[in-house]
């Protein structure tokens, strides 16, 4: 049974924010709430790293344990999903979440906190698979579509997967091996030390230094 | 009469001695809670896939692989 991961490689990450912008298109996301986001480590210093961060969907999650009124819930695919009818918005999910995947609409007056919204593996949610009731709370339902989230499959470089994590993990290992086989600077490609063996090993014949004369 | 009095008074010492052997544990037992809402249907069991788990599966395989770019250039 298809486990429903994200994996993205930091390797690929370009900090396009286009993962950011498709989901909040496709969803028709208010002002103000992120169900994605890119988070950049070391931002302007050599070697940065970006990540494109949602909802992992975890086998353990969380905001499930911490829920007061147990609205959250996780289909047979591994996504994890939430009734907006019985949230409450108190925020313990929040808290709660190592991610930050909870966002809460910030529409009524004096930052009053709406339902939560979250990502939802393009899986929509409690209601009749891609309504109107549906898409209004949840967004579309591109897993009944026979699809997987836009975010993932519209990112240009590839760098952020979703989908079943054990075929993204064959993905990424085929990828990595690439990767290794083409080398980088400072690691040499796959296969070169076994070929020609260690590089401390490489050193040149050692030249008999001139000796005396008989 | 005297008698009577004092074991009453004992008995009803002996009660009063009692009377917290009786108390609750307050230290709360938490329970993973059970969903409350509204129950999902499965993501195949609506238009085109009626039902067909099978179909749905494969679409959705074919939609993984096409992440993976070694098998689309090659």
């Amino acid at each position: 049974m298809a486990r429903m991961k994200f994996l993205c490689d930091t390797e690929r990450c370009i900090e396009c924010n286009g993962c950011v912008t498709a989901c909040k298109q496709e969803h028709e996301i208010p002002w103000g709430v992120n169900r994605r986001r890119v988070v950049t480590i070391n931002d302007g210093v050599p070697g940065e790293r970006s990540i494109s961060v949602a909802c992992m969907h975890c086998s353990d999650a969380p905001c499930m344990a911490v829920c007061p009124v147990d609205c959250f819930y996780r289909t047979e695919e591994g996504v994890v999903l939430h009734d907006k009818d019985l949230c409450i918005g108190c925020g313990y999910c929040f808290y709660a979440c190592p991610f930050g995947a909870p966002q809460f609409p910030q529409a009524g007056a004096f930052g009053v906190r709406g339902k939560m919204d979250k990502c939802t593996f393009c899986a929509g949610g409690p209601e009749p698979d891609n309504s109107e009731a549906e898409f209004k709370k949840y967004g579309r339902n591109r897993l009944a579509e026979g699809k997987l989230p836009v975010c993932a499959e519209m990112c240009a470089t590839k760098a952020l997967l979703g989908g079943d994590g054990d075929v993204l993990s064959d993905i990424y290992r085929e990828r990595v091996t690439h990767r290794a086989a083409r080398g980088t600077p400072g690691t040499p490609p796959m296969g070169w030390e076994t070929a020609y063996g260690r590089p401390d090993a490489a050193k040149p014949p050692a030249v008999p230094t001139g000796g005396t004369k008989s | 009469m005297s008698r009577h009095i004092v074991m009453l008074a004992a008995g009803a010492a002996v009660a009063f001695g009692l009377a917290a052997c009786g108390e609750q544990p307050q230290v709360i037992q938490y329970k993973q809670g059970q969903y409350q809402g509204k129950k999902d249907q499965q993501p195949f069991a609506g238009a085109p896939w009626n039902g067909n788990k099978t179909e749905w599966d494969a679409a959705i395989r074919t939609r993984n692989q096409n992440q993976n770019e070694y098998k689309r250039t090659n």
